[in-house]
Formats: structure tokens, C-alpha cells, sequence
């Protein structure tokens, strides 16, 4: 039922609670309307023609909508009532670390000395900021085993493409060009994007039976062309590789660097740490591992720590410790010796480097490792609980997240992961990665996180073995194919969506 | 010990039970013994978030003067500008904040709606048909337009103007290593204008980059880079200041094949420079090498307007190494926030905004080229501007910040015959008449004490 758009918006609360289309804010707008204040002056006006040549002044205003501040804030609310998100439940979302966001963190953000600071304030009048940095940073290099860290790239994907260069800097100075990066085939996307324009090819290495890096084919693979090769540890599998050592042993005796993709970091903080397996670059996702939010899509955040010997390779300017320690400590912009150069505008996503920072200090070295244990624990114990109902195509304990098939169910009665996915959206839970990782047909990746409940898991295993039940049977699979319907919207055409894009709302409709 | 993981020891040995194991370390017994750690990492113990808010108000403290941020002059692609309430509310809803990217486009209509509204915004700005929902900041968005146009032209040369932002053109260089890009320069004229006419091209040009206005303030002449453009069959790629398009003629209208800007004007806090905004657009024929994620109308099967991320066949998740972008997470909720300041702005407080921040900054200027020996060096201006100093520009930023001014940034010019420093300042509609006099006087003094 489509309802009846105003101009000028109605404050009824219609759409309720999310479950009718929200008109566009231009639909909305009216002409004359407005939101705005500005403070009082007595700054003189001016004309801006005496100082802008006539051909580049704009002559008609740019269209804006107009609209009444409390239209505007019905709006976005009714918007975000159209919106899943784990403060409203769990996100069990395999890759992703959909862990609960702690709001003092929030509180972080929004402090002044830290919300409303110029980036480019001299040093000598950023010391809380400089040192903030100063500290995230020896905190990540204890994490992960390395050296030293850049906190400028902005997600997991910046961070790789920094590693990369990195890593072309360093074979550089030693004298040769390489042309090759090894990636598992269980990578994700972003890493074999990044390999090419990092000017790497990516040559991929086929997982085993067992889900694991193959050592004997990677083996065949090296020589003096590998660069280097990226891995995330657990896989995405969810499965630790446990010929690690041996991996990075071979890739080193090739004269190859070690890069860890760190998305799945929270598997293992305090229980065993990069540097110790042999890898010698590593990224961090600041809003997986560390709680930052993810914002419907960022901002994120992906430091890169080092060794001692790619150290000097990092990007400047980067925040240092110049002198003396405690209250008395100064700190100042340093870059190092042999720096690829900036990544960042400025020096990363500075705000939520605060707030990964805070969970840090909240919950310590002791209670870091037992955010791993316990996501641990909740992903072996969710696994066991569907394992009947689901094929688990690999046997090693898992670490954070796991991989379940539905293919069992696809040749029994046609339903796909994918009608899983949207079924689990009907039972108030968002829905697992589906179709990730690419080596394992019907691919359903569940990463329930640290932070949900036993109760939670408990009713979340029943929804997942309920729905596969309904998947044996003609009634359940209609209903199953129809899912989701308690939602927002129903399945979209995705199809109409790419055939006739329709990206901005000055464009023809396509429907 | 403060925690976020909800388990009760009973619950935790329940569990432990039915995986038939005595402890949590059992889990962890598959990795080989030598890569375990055998002590805590050496970190600070956990603390309550009381003890963890002191910490950090105890850092903000550092970073203020006499208990407030430095009063700004100072732009360089991040301004000081105010926010409306009604954003920082609805921007901190949860239900934007605390999303992932919207995957499950059934339960992620806000985002999704929110994003492309957004979109629709921002080729109105810029004045090209198609904007992305974001990019991680004005230098990345750079980056990513140089990568484009490399594709769509099949060259592999950029040619970039002295008066682009020096710290986009740093990030250039950098990622133009493993892109095996090279890198052209067009000089400024004494009035900090691009010189477009006289350039003679030794290779194949991809792109040529433009500011507008320019790192120094300067209105470039988008008409003459346009001809050069075609002479040298590159794209021409436009970095914008996103307040002075309200006053200004759109990238798109004076003929840029890619518009790129930092966002942070559009409602983003300074927060010490990130996260911020990339913006990025460009003309329709180019839709299938735009970087980062898209939003598109569609319908749902009930008929029901919908939205989704949609040409997802561009995006490194499906294209994997022949993707010609390797972003995922972008700024997401930065879009959002700009979504709702530009609505709160609206026609009328875009325009009215933007002529605040100019007269401000002409007021500013008028009164600071009374000092003896500090000349402006811009010709044309809207909101920032180039004022040459009698006195070394560090030294004067350095003395202003300890009387509690952000005095602005240092710009650096290579003209044909010399190299010459300046300041680069701005007063934004947040700036008072009170907080610009009493900035010129302390600039007075500054400026004859230190001659």
C-alpha cells in the first residue's frame, strides 16, 4: 500500500516503526521553508564580484531541500526506525566482528579537546592528541608483535594497500623488484584488489581439504618473484592455520614478507600474537576488533604495524615520543627515514583511533584476552549446536567464526543459503555472511561475537535449526522462498536496480 | 574486572560441557605451543569507564587553551564551522551508528535511503549527474579519480597544478607507486592562479587536476583549464571547496569530467582530521569505473520503492584483483551526517553560509593588510585566502597558538622565478567580529615583535 505523500511532510506518525516506504527529504521539501540559524554580526556584507571574476559566480542556487527542522528530524528518525543495527540485537555477520559498541566511547568521541580539534594545530598545542596516538600505537604493536605502527589508513583495505607499498619500498632498497603476492584462495576481495594496484600480480593458493593454506603447493609456487604473501590467521574459515610458522618460514627463505590481514584479529588477542607466528606487516581493523562502530558502512580504521626493519619504510608524519616520559613526556611529528609517504589526508581516522583506544584501556590485558576466549567459545558452541541440521565441512576446532553449508538443504528441497539469510531477518536477528568464503558451497559465516549471551546464541541455534527443518518440507520451502516479510521491505530486484540504475533522485524513475 | 562479555561462570561451564571441554584454554590447544603466549600482554589492567573518560579528559585538556580549542583561522581543507543540533542528534542515533554496511538491504533501508539521498546531494553540488555514497577523504577521493581517469584514457600521466592541496598531491605520490603513475606539474602565477595557457605537453596526459578554489583561496580559471584539458585529450578532474560551490558555478557546469572534494564542511567535526568525507563525482558515461559503493532505486517485490547497493559487479568483493578500486568500508555515516546538515542548511542556509564565511574572510583580510608589511597575495578569493608576512610563517603560527589563535596554514609557492611562503586563512559564519579583531591585533603585535 503506497500512502499519500505531502509536500512540506506531515508530522503523523506515519510510516510506523519502519513498516511503509519514507518519502525522499526532497519529496518533502517546500518552497520557503527553513531549518538554518546563523549567529547575529555586524560584519559588513559584501560583494562577491569584486573579488570573483563574473563567468564563475554562480547565478541559480544550488536546489537544497527546504524544510522545517522538525520534518527533518522526523524524517531521519523514521529513517533509522527503517534500519537494523546491534544495538538492536545480534549481527552475527561472518568477516565482520559485529561486536557491541560501548557508549562511553561515544562520550570519547564527543569531548572537546578531542571532537573539535584542528589537524593541522602546531604540535606544541596537540600534546593530548599526539600522545593518544603515541600510546594506541605501542598498545597495537604489544597486540600484534611488532615494532612499530602507522595509524593513518582509514579501513582494512587502505591498510593492506599500505602494507603492499610497504613491502615494494623495502624489496626496493634491497635491490630488487618482485612481481608476485601469494593469496589464499579463501582471501577476502579486498586483498587481490590490492595486490594489483600495489603492481603485484596475485597468484592464489588453493586451500586443502582440511581448509588450510597448502603448504606442499605453496611450496611449488615460491621463488624469487614472491614479494611476499597475505593471510588472515584464523582464516576465513575460521580455522587457524596451524603450519603458520612453517608458511612464513618458507616464504622468508624465498626472501618474501609475511602481511597480516587483520580481520579476524579478534580471535586471538592475548593468546597468540602475529609477530610470534612470523609475519612481518600487519593491519589491524580498528571497528572490528576494538569495538569502534561501523557506521552502516564506515568509518573504520587500519593501522599497520611493522618490524624493526620496515620500520623506517612507514608513512609520516607520524606522532613520536621526542622526550622525557610520564606528565613530563613531549611529543612531536617525526618521518621516517625511508617513508613511502602519506596515505591520509591527514593522520587517519584520529577520532575513532580514541574511541579503539578506550576499549582498550576499559577492558585491559586481562579482559582482551577473554573477549577472544569467549568469542571463541560462542562460535564453537553455536557450531555444535546447528551441526545436526547444517554440514560443517571442516573439523579443526574453529576460532571466532565459522563456516556452515546449506547445501544439504539446496539439494533436498531447493533452499538456498541465501533464503536462510532472509528467513533469520524475519526471526529479529540479522542475518549471517552468506556466499563468503568462495571455496565452500552455500556459505553461511557466522561470527556470533564475544558479547551475545548465552541466551541470545541459545534462541539464535533454534531459529537456524527451526528454519532448516522448514526447508525439508513443500509448506516451509514456499514459505522459506517468501522470507523475509515481517521487514522493512521484501526482497528487492536487484536486477531493476543495475539494469536501470537509478543513483540520484534527479534521475528518471525505473519503475 | 569490567566486561562486555555476558557469560556467568555457570553459563560458561555449561557451555565448556557441551563441547565436552574442562576449560577455555582447551580451545586454544590446536595452536602449536611455541606461538602461544605464555604471559598477559603487557598492557594496563582494565579499568572502569569512569577511570577511562578521565583519561581521556585529561588528553582533550592538552589539546585546549585556557579550557577551549585554539579560536581557528586556519582551513587546508578542514573547517571550523558550526553544527546544528538537531545533527549531532539524529547523527548519533544508533541505528546509523551501529550498523554494518547494508548487506541485508531488507533490514538496512535507512542507511541505504539516507545514502542515496546523499548522492543526489552531492552531484547537485557538484553539478555531475552520478556521486558515489563516499570515500574515506578529499586525498583518497583523488586518488581514486587519478585511477578512473588512467582507465578511461589508457594513460598513464597526470598532470597536477602547484595548487592542489600539497597533502592530496603527497597521497598521490604514494599510491601512484604501485599504480606506476607519473606525476606532471603546472606552476601558479604571482596571483596564485594556475598557469593553463603556456604548458607544453611531454607526454601522454590522463588527467589534469585542478583546485577550486585552489589551496591558496584562489578561483582558478575552470574555462581555461577546460582547453587545456581538450588539447591534451585528458580528463579534467576538480577538487572543490564544498562551501564556496554555493556561491561558486558547479565543476560540472564549467565542464570537469570528476569532481572530488573533502567533505568535512558538510557537518563533520574537526576531530583532528578523521574521520572525514571523500566526495567523488562524475559525468554518467564513466558510471562503470566509479570506485566505492553505489545506492540505486528499486522496488521490492510487493512494488514498494526500495533501495540497494547496486553495480556491484565494479566492486573488489566480486571483481576481486581486476578491480580498479580496493575500497570497502568507507565513511558511511560521515555521508549520513552530510545528508542532514545540507538538509538543515537548505537553498537558503547554503548560500547565506557560504557569503557569512566570505565576508567574514574579506573582513579578516581588509583588516590584516593594514598591518605594515602583510600583503594579500590572492587576486580573487571566496572564503580563504594568501597573505604574505614580514616574518617567518612557523614562527608567527607558533606565537599566535600560545594567545590561544590558530593563526592558519602555511603555504608554501613555487612560482617561476622564486619560492615564497604565506599564510593561508580563513574566517568561517562561526568566527565573531570580536574573535577577528581581537586576531588582527595579536597579529599586529606578533608581526612587530618579530621583525
Amino acid at each position: 500500500m503506497e500512502s499519500k505523500i505531502f509536500g512540506g511532510g506531515v508530522a503523523s506518525s506515519s510510516p510506523l516503526m519502519g513498516n511503509s516506504p519514507e518519502p525522499t527529504i526532497f519529496e518533502l521539501s517546500a518552497p520557503g521553508r527553513t531549518s538554518y540559524s546563523l549567529r547575529a554580526t555586524n560584519v559588513p556584507k559584501r560583494d562577491l564580484s569584486d573579488v570573483v571574476p563574473k563567468e564563475f559566480l554562480r547565478e541559480i542556487p544550488v536546489d537544497l531541500p527546504e524544510v522545517s527542522e522538525r520534518d527533518l528530524v522526523a524524517h531521519f528518525t523514521r529513517l533509522s526506525s527503517r534500519q537494523y543495527a546491534v544495538d538492536l540485537g545480534a549481527y552475527p555477520l561472518g568477516s565482520c566482528t559485529m561486536k557491541y559498541n560501548p557508549k562511553f566511547a561515544d562520550a570519547v568521541a564527543n569531548m572537546t579537546g578531542i571532537s573539535d580539534v584542528h589537524p593541522l594545530t602546531p604540535a606544541s598545542h596537540a600534546q593530548g592528541w599526539l600522545e593518544l596516538m603515541v600510546t594506541l600505537e605501542k598498545y597495537i604493536c604489544e597486540i600484534t608483535g611488532m615494532s612499530e605502527a602507522t595509524l593513518q589508513p582509514a579501513a582494512g583495505a587502505a591498510g593492506e594497500l599500505t602494507g603492499l607499498l610497504i613491502m615494494g619500498a623495502y624489496h626496493r632498497a634491497r635491490g630488487g623488484k618482485r612481481s608476485k603476492i601469494i593469496i589464499p584462495d579463501s582471501a577476502h576481495g579486498t586483498n587481490p584488489a590490492s595486490v594489483t594496484l600495489a603492481g603485484y600480480e596475485a597468484v592464489t593458493v588453493p586451500s586443502n581439504e582440511r581448509g588450510l593454506v597448502d603448504l606442499e603447493h605453496l611450496r611449488k609456487v615460491l621463488d624469487e618473484e614472491v614479494a611476499g604473501m597475505m593471510l588472515t590467521n584464523p582464516n576465513t574459515l575460521g580455522l587457524f592455520e596451524q603450519e603458520i610458522y612453517e608458511i612464513a618460514q618458507a616464504v622468508h627463505d624465498v626472501g618474501g614478507l609475511m602481511y597480516y590481514d587483520g580481520a579476524n584479529l579478534n580471535a586471538i588477542i592475548g593468546v597468540s600474537r602475529p609477530g610470534d607466528m612470523g609475519f612481518d606487516i600487519v593491519h589491524s581493523n580498528l571497528h572490528k576488533t576494538f569495538a569502534t562502530p561501523h557506521g552502516g558502512g564506515g568509518p573504520g580504521a587500519g593501522p599497520v604495524a611493522v618490524t624493526a626493519v620496515l620500520a623506517p619504510f612507514l608513512p609520516g608524519p607520524k606522532a613520536t615520543l621526542i622526550e622525557g616520559e610520564g606528565g613530563a613526556a613531549t611529543y612531536g611529528w617525526t618521518t621516517p627515514k625511508h617513508t613511502i609517504g602519506k596515505v591520509h589526508g591527514f593522520f587517519g581516522n584520529a577520532v575513532v583511533l580514541g574511541r579503539a583506544l578506550a576499549y582498550m584501556l576499559y577492558n585491559g590485558s586481562d579482559g582482551l584476552k577473554e573477549v577472544s576466549q569467549y568469542a571463541v567459545l560462542n562460535a564453537n558452541w553455536l557450531r555444535h549446536k546447528i551441526s545436526e541440521q547444517y554440514d560443517i565441512p571442516y573439523s579443526q576446532w574453529c576460532m571466532h567464526e565459522f563456516v556452515a553449508s546449506a547445501q544439504r538443504l539446496r539439494r533436498q528441497g531447493g533452499i538456498k543459503a541465501l533464503d536462510i539469510a532472509k528467513a533469520v531477518l524475519d526471526e529479529g536477528f540479522h542475518s549471517p555472511t552468506v556466499y563468503f568464503p568462495l571455496v565452500v558451497e552455500e556459505a553461511l559465516m557466522i561470527e556470533p561475537t564475544e558479547t551475545e549471551s548465552f541466551q541470545t546464541l541459545s534462541i539464535l541455534a533454534e531459529t537456524l535449526n527451526k528454519l532448516a527443518k522448514l526447508a525439508e518440507t513443500s509448506e516451509g520451502q514456499e514459505a522459506l522462498h517468501q522470507a523475509p516479510v515481517n521487514t522493512p521491505t521484501r526482497r528487492l530486484d536487484e536486477a531493476l536496480a543495475a539494469r536501470k540504475p537509478r543513483l540520484s533522485f534527479d534521475q528518471p524513475p525505473n519503475h | 574486572m569490567p566486561s562486555f562479555v555476558p557469560h556467568s561462570s555457570s553459563e560458561t561451564k555449561e557451555m565448556l560441557q557441551d563441547l565436552q571441554i574442562e576449560s577455555l584454554d582447551e580451545l586454544f590447544e590446536l595452536i602449536d605451543p611455541k606461538l602461544r603466549l605464555k604471559e598477559e600482554l603487557k598492557l594496563p589492567k582494565g579499568v572502569s569507564e569512569f577511570e577511562v573518560l578521565d583519561e581521556f579528559s585529561y588528553l582533550g585538556q592538552r589539546n585546549l587553551f585556557s579550557g577551549r580549542p585554539l579560536v581557528t583561522f586556519a582551513g587546508g581543507g578542514a573547517y571550523d564551522h558550526d553544527l546544528p543540533s538537531a545533527l549531532k542528534t539524529l547523527g548519533g542515533r544508533s541505528e546509523f551508528v551501529t550498523a554494518y554496511t547494508p548487506y541485508q538491504p531488507e533490514v538496512a533501508q535507512g542507511v541505504l535511503q539516507s545514502l542515496f539521498e546523499f548522492q543526489t546531494l552531492i552531484s547537485r553540488v557538484s553539478g555531475l549527474e552520478i556521486s558515489n555514497a563516499s570515500l574515506y577523504d578529499g586525498a583518497s577521493s583523488l586518488v581514486e579519480a587519478i585511477n578512473l581517469s588512467c582507465a578511461a584514457t589508457a594513460k598513464s600521466t597526470i598532470l597536477i597544478s602547484e595548487g592542489v592541496n600539497p597533502r592530496y598531491v603527497e597521497t598521490v605520490k604514494t599510491f601512484a607507486e604501485g599504480t606506476g603513475l607519473s606525476l606532471d606539474r603546472l606552476r601558479l602565477n604571482s596571483k596564485l592562479e594556475t598557469e593553463f595557457t603556456n604548458y607544453e605537453n611531454r607526454a601522454e596526459i590522463a588527467a589534469l587536476v585542478v583546485g577550486y578554489p585552489n589551496y591558496f583561496g584562489a578561483v582558478e580559471n575552470l574555462i581555461q583549464a577546460r582547453e587545456l584539458a581538450d588539447r591534451l585529450g585528458a580528463l579534467l578532474v576538480v577538487a572543490y571547496d564544498p562551501i564556496s560551490m554555493a556561491l561558486l558555478k558547479s565543476p560540472g557546469e564549467l565542464g570537469a569530467d570528476v569532481a572530488v572534494a573533502e567533505g568535512q564542511p558538510f557537518g563533520v567535526p574537526l576531530s583532528f582530521g578523521g574521520p572525514y568525507l571523500g566526495l567523488f563525482s562524475t559525468r554518467k558515461e564513466f558510471i562503470r569505473l566509479i570506485p566505492g559503493r553505489l545506492v540505486g532505486e528499486t522496488k521490492d517485490i510487493e512494488g514498494k520503492t526500495a533501495y540497494v547497493t547496486t553495480l556491484r559487479t565494479r566492486e573488489q568483493d566480486i571483481r576481486r584483483e581486476k578491480a580498479t578500486s580496493n575500497v570497502c568500508t568507507n565513511q558511511t555515516l560521515m555521508a549520513v551526517w552530510a545528508t542532514i546538515y545540507l538538509s538543515w542548511l537548505g537553498k537558503a542556509g547554503y548560500v547565506e553560509t557560504a557569503k557569512r564565511c566570505h565576508d567574514n574572510t574579506r573582513y579578516l583580510i581588509d583588516k590584516v593588510t593594514q598591518i605594515k608589511g602583510v600583503d594579500l597575495c590572492n587576486q580573487s578569493y571566496v572564503r580563504e585566502a594568501s597573505i604574505s608576512l614580514p616574518v617567518d610563517v612557523e614562527t608567527v603560527i607558533e606565537k599566535m597558538a600560545e594567545q590561544g589563535y590558530l593563526a592558519g596554514v602555511k603555504g608554501s609557492v613555487s612560482t617561476d622565478s622564486a619560492t615564497m611562503e604565506c599564510l593561508i586563512v580563513t574566517a568561517t559564519e562561526k568566527r565573531t567580529l570580536k574573535e577577528i579583531d581581537g586576531f588582527v591585533e595579536i597579529l599586529e603585535e606578533v608581526v612587530r615583535s618579530g621583525k
